[in-house]
């Protein structure tokens, strides 16, 4: 009996409480995600500490300066960071509701993203054919934890931005979907912040 | 009879009263027979005390209080919306606080003064030593009398023994209760510990941290002479019994093995010890900068031949 | 190849004691499910607990996965005692060190990540959201996820058992003796993949409770006015979400080194263990205030229920905790000051680990003037605390002797700290969660616990942790060190068997607790617990029934004091009836959680024996698991207020049906 209850209830209470309700959850959604953002940001921390620690210990491997090639690292660095502009762009047609541009801006940013991680594990692939693998010096293995952790996040981005580009292209641009989007929009943001440390500390200062 | 003697001091020990406690610990840390020990027993003492002055009063207040409020006790008073008070606030904040300062005090001066990396001061000549721990086992190098031993050590009384420790093996912690605080040896890593003796005996030496199967057999006996006429001797023993120890040699004493006994060698190989520490430093820094740097880069590579650290492959 | 390492040789056939032990579990585990087959429970604890999103349920499953691995520890703490009492005088014991180095780096990662941390997880689970007023915590599905996951973690830690063995590093599994070189078996595999997977269970908790927090309290509910308990345990989360990705990240490195021929802490190639030892304790030493911030708040809470007064000093109490967090991050070299640091380094964090004792200090006074000017009732919980008081005060003299690097250096590693841990493990966060238990017990199950056994146990607990403690104390200035297989010392025997004897009373104390349980729930009628506030209580959570609603509380209350049901209580209106009922927004029951713990079993094992295919279908099966959840339209429905009124009017009843009795 009360299924059908339940039903009118359940638009019954969507407009009356609905907005006030979901305005509550999508803030405590934001703040669980940041809370969790500030641990993701602890996991770095301890990665680039590691790398500090060890990144003179080059063993009888090579040093940065031997094996970086800044300017294939600036090339790849250029596209995360276009990366985040677009899909700057996919947020604010999100809020407009525009899904078809929505969708154009993300298959864009997928696009950077998945550029960025061919180029990152071409430079792993090229490194370990060329005896430079992380079996070699601690540096070497504190350079490809650091490196190769920020990749696997941008890996799990880039699932996580196709999930929802099917969302939004099978369920159009609900409420919650626009939250899903600016939660990873966060995510993203984040790894590129990330990013530009790993960039500084890692590239140009091993190169410097 | 001592039996029951022994058994009724063991009794007293237990309850904890401090002062009994102390006299019921032959060989232990609170039986001190050095100066860097004695100088760690009366710290703990004197840390002791400064803490009990406010760790027994917080003990009997907690009996007292929870029997004079007690429920059936109608007589005492009753004030259950009594939650703040400013002055007892300032108390209890300010008490820990004095406290903390005295012991952080104590704490500073003493950590300088019985860091293990200082020298001891003394008008007689140090004995140097070097210690390699390995599985599970200790070795000791004498360099500049050209022995070495396994699980045995041995001093003149009243003479500073400087140690250099490291680690062919997992991490081990150095340590002879009776003559002061332990050290940790760690592979591809120096570290340094200054102890003396004042009273003639032969200590228990044990490692302090827990290195795998054999650990529990990785004693040795510290022996500290009366005089040192009685070390040399012992150096002369050593040196007339002992089989040479090269690298060869000290490759085969790398191999696991437990509850070793003593034994004695003459040093063929004076640059064992930074060759030892060397193996694993590879890359961290230019070593080969001497003639003498050289030579010792040169023997690591032979020591990195041995297989304690190679990685097990299925 | 389709088993990756394992193969029949991993099961210790030729270890007698090992496949009793098996057997005995094996056959312990065939008669609860056959009762639960013969009673036709399947169904119901599928449907009702399993699958459960309450906060209620899902903590009472946590305090029952750690009672289990209470037993599973408490196992392993006779065998270490039995042994030293044993192999003395040169004799060698009953466990060679292949098998006895297993058991203590198992009762050490048993007592710490799966016993005390789901209980006091559990805890929080059922009374934090009842406290803030809350109907749920904020992601409740995340709750359940995160259960699951130290479900799933706790099988890997038991399998190790019977399938393969246990790391043979100590709890801490310091390289390089954790590094391949020197444990090339799955033991440390099985380490570092059960805190892996039980990390991330626990990482996801905090966030969801310090959301919960943030966002759900009743109305009027200011920070300052949060319960003592909520307090404590937000101190506990925010140490959580800053401390346990430290973890992540070292056994990470660890797993890389060993399955992948990284670097990090080897000893060759540059590597560097003392990094572990850094990492390992930025995580370890605030783990442990993790673990007893949550019982000192529970303490505060027994002591002024039981008083029948406030807590004297709410706001400095809550301060207190604070610092104590703060500070927990700034000790951690004390772990390791005989690494040979300078002294200027050592002296540096051995002042700032005494600092530490300033707010616990102030937290033991203010407890003392809680019970000052109050009217005390002896009942279990409140003994606990006075042992708590008591005893905890001792461990903590001697961690802040420990805390003295000179005294450090000769006390390290020794039985002096081993008795000093235990002294506050036990003394400080088992006391508590035990007092919690008895505490909140009727309000979870709605009658009370026996209190004769109650204090039985506690009293077997209290003498036997001294005579189980108080030896190694002396141990330790004799000059015995920790993890030794065997000793040859004849003046330490006498010890050594007090401390077994000790240990067997603490048995008896658990025996009693098991016991307690069994008799309560044969006496439940007698016990019954009618109108929800069995001790008078002071906050929301003894507000509503025993057991409370699904639903918690029919109408969010309003709050304008710290302890908010007192204040309804004085201005005579605690069960105020609403003039109507609004519809009630609830989280449908999933079984999300337990597929994706599943899976999660199922990636850990197979990354443990190297199955990689079986891994993929794990990883493959959480994530689409995941997306299943995620997109499922049909994740809550509304309690209607017809339900709501009939239930509240039960409660009311019942209420009033006592009210006429006394």
């Amino acid at each position: 009996m009360s299924n059908l209850a339940e039903q009118t209830l359940d638009a019954h209470v969507e407009q009356e409480h609905g907005h006030e309700h979901h305005h509550d959850t999508d803030s405590q959604d934001i703040l669980g995600f940041w809370l969790y953002l500030m641990t993701d940001c602890i996991l770095f921390a301890t990665a680039f500490a590691g790398y500090a620690v060890l990144y003179r210990n080059i063993a009888t491997g090579p040093a940065g300066f031997e094996i970086f090639d800044l300017k294939y690292v600036a090339i790849e660095t250029a596209a995360l960071l276009l990366s985040s502009i677009t899909y700057g762009f996919a947020m604010i047609s999100g809020r407009r509701g525009n899904k078809s541009a929505v969708l154009g801006w993300l298959a864009v940013t997928f696009l950077f993203g998945a550029t960025f991680i061919g180029m990152e594990v071409n430079e792993f692939h090229h490194l370990i054919s060329e005896g430079h693998g992380p079996n070699v010096s601690a540096f070497l293995s504190a350079f490809f934890g650091l490196v190769g952790l920020h990749g696997l996040h941008v890996t799990a981005g880039l699932i996580w931005m196709a999930v929802l580009m099917f969302e939004v292209a099978k369920r159009g641009l609900s409420k919650q979907s626009v939250l899903r989007l600016s939660l990873l929009s966060l995510f993203w943001h984040f790894l590129d912040v990330v990013w530009i440390c790993v960039f500084t500390v890692v590239y140009l200062k091993g190169v410097a | 009879m001592p039996n029951l003697i022994g058994r009724a001091r063991n009794w007293r020990g237990l309850w904890g009263v401090l002062p009994i406690l102390l006299s019921g610990c032959q060989g232990g840390i609170l039986d001190p027979k050095g100066q860097i020990a004695a100088d760690e027993k009366s710290l703990i003492i004197t840390a002791t005390i400064l803490m009990l002055l406010v760790v027994v009063p917080v003990i009997i207040l907690t009996f007292v209080f929870a029997w004079k409020y007690r429920a059936s006790n109608t007589a005492a008073e009753y004030q259950p919306k009594w939650s703040h008070s400013g002055k007892i606030e300032a108390v209890v904040w300010i008490i820990p606080i004095i406290i903390v300062t005295g012991l952080s005090i104590l704490s500073w001066k003493s950590t300088h003064k019985l860091d293990p990396y200082r020298p001891l001061e003394s008008a007689v000549a140090p004995v140097n030593v070097e210690v390699v721990s390995l599985n599970w086992k200790w070795l000791f190098i004498y360099p500049d009398l050209g022995i070495a031993t396994v699980n045995e050590l041995a001093f003149p009384k009243d003479t500073p023994v400087n140690f250099r420790i490291t680690s062919d093996a997992a991490m081990n912690s150095f340590f002879i209760p009776q003559l002061g605080g332990q050290i940790y040896a760690m592979a591809g890593m120096e570290t340094k510990l200054h102890l003396t003796a004042q009273e003639a005996g032969t200590y228990h030496g044990i490692s302090a941290n827990y290195s795998g199967a054999g650990f529990s057999g990785m004693k040795f006996n510290a022996i500290a002479t009366e005089t040192p006429e009685q070390f040399n001797a012992w150096v002369a023993h050593v040196k007339a019994t002992g089989k040479p120890l090269d690298a060869q040699g000290y490759i085969g004493l790398t191999a696991p093995s437990e509850n070793n006994p003593a034994a004695y060698y003459t040093l063929a190989e004076p640059r064992l010890f930074p060759a030892v520490l060397h193996k694993y430093m590879a890359g961290r820094q230019s070593m080969a900068a001497s003639d003498e740097e050289i030579k010792v880069a040169e023997l690591s590579r032979v020591l990195c031949k041995t297989p304690t650290l190679a990685p097990v492959k299925e | 190849m389709l088993l990756g390492k394992l193969t029949l040789d991993a099961i210790p056939f030729h270890e007698p004691i090992v496949m009793g032990a098996l057997g005995g579990a094996g056959l312990m585990g065939l008669i609860v499910l056959s009762l639960v087959t013969k009673f036709g429970k399947w169904g119901y604890l599928w449907r009702e607990w399993l699958t459960s999103v309450d906060h209620k349920r899902i903590g009472v499953m946590y305090i029952a996965v750690a009672l289990v691995m209470l037993l599973r520890g408490f196992a392993d703490a006779l065998m270490m005692r039995s042994q030293l009492a044993m192999a003395t005088d040169g004799a060698m014991g009953v466990f060679p060190p292949s098998h006895y180095d297993q058991i203590f780096t198992a009762h050490g990662v048993i007592m710490i990540i799966f016993m005390a941390m789901p209980f006091m997880t559990g805890l929080m689970n059922i009374v934090v959201p009842l406290q803030i007023g809350a109907r749920d915590v904020a992601f409740p599905f995340l709750n359940s996820l995160s259960f699951w996951l130290l479900v799933a973690a706790a099988i890997l830690v038991n399998l190790s058992l019977g399938v393969g063995n246990f790391a043979r590093t100590g709890w801490v599994a310091y390289p390089p003796l954790a590094e391949l070189a020197f444990s090339p078996d799955v033991g440390v595999d099985y380490y570092t993949w059960a805190l892996q997977i039980s990390g991330i269970g626990t990482t996801l908790t905090a966030v969801n409770f310090l959301v919960t927090v943030i966002k759900m309290r009743a109305p009027g509910m200011k920070l300052m006015q949060m319960p003592i308990f909520t307090w404590t345990c937000t101190w506990a989360n925010v140490l959580i979400v800053a401390s346990f990705p430290i973890l992540t990240g070292a056994l990470a490195m660890l797993s890389l080194d060993r399955y992948m021929d990284f670097h990090f802490f080897t000893a060759e190639a540059g590597g560097n263990a003392m990094m572990y030892l850094n990492l390992f304790w930025a995580w370890g030493h605030p783990e442990v205030y993790v673990l007893v911030l949550p019982a000192f708040g529970i303490f505060s809470e027994v002591v002024s229920t039981y008083s029948g007064k406030r807590l004297f000093g709410h706001t400095s109490m809550i301060v207190a905790s604070g610092a104590i967090t703060v500070l927990g991050f700034m000790v951690w070299l004390h772990h390791f000051f005989t690494m040979g640091s300078g002294a200027n380094v050592n002296a540096f964090f051995g002042i700032a680990t005494m600092v530490i004792s300033v707010p616990t200090g102030v937290k033991l006074f203010n407890w003392l003037f809680t019970i000052y000017k109050g009217r005390l009732r002896f009942e279990p919980p409140i003994l606990w605390t006075l042992g708590f008081m008591v005893t905890f005060s001792i461990g903590g003299m001697t961690g802040v002797l420990l805390a003295v690097p000179g005294a450090d250096y000769v006390l390290h590693n020794s039985l002096f700290l081993i008795a000093h841990f235990h002294n506050t493990i036990i003394g400080g966060a088992v006391f508590g969660y035990l007092a919690g238990f008895s505490f909140w017990f009727p309000k979870v199950f709605g009658f009370k616990l026996n209190a004769k056994l109650g204090k039985a146990a506690f009293w077997f607990w209290q003498v036997g942790f001294y005579f189980a403690f108080m030896p190694l104390y002396v141990l330790g200035f004799m000059g015995m060190t920790r993890r030794l297989n065997h000793t040859d010392h004849h003046e330490w025997n006498i010890y050594l068997y007090f401390a077994l004897f000790g240990a067997l009373l603490i048995a008896a104390g658990i025996g009693c607790q098991l016991l307690q349980i069994a008799v309560s729930i044969y006496q439940r009628k007698k016990l019954e617990d009618n109108t929800g506030d069995p001790w008078n209580g002071h906050t929301l959570e003894w507000s509503t029934s025993s057991p409370p609603p699904a639903y918690n509380f029919a109408v969010l209350p309003q709050v304008r004091d710290i302890d908010a049901f007192t204040d309804m209580k004085e201005q005579g209106k605690p069960y105020a009836k609403p003039e109507h009922y609004d519809p009630i927004h609830m989280p449908r029951n999933t079984s999300a959680g337990v597929f994706m713990g599943a899976f999660a079993t199922a990636l850990g094992f197979a990354l443990i024996w190297h199955i990689w295919w079986l891994a993929i279908v794990g990883l493959v099966g959480i994530v689409v698991t995941l997306l299943t959840r995620v997109y499922d339209n049909n994740k809550d429905f509304y309690i209607m207020p017809n339900e709501i009124a009939h239930t509240e009017r039960a409660a009311a009843d019942s209420r009033a049906k006592e009210a006429v009795a006394a």
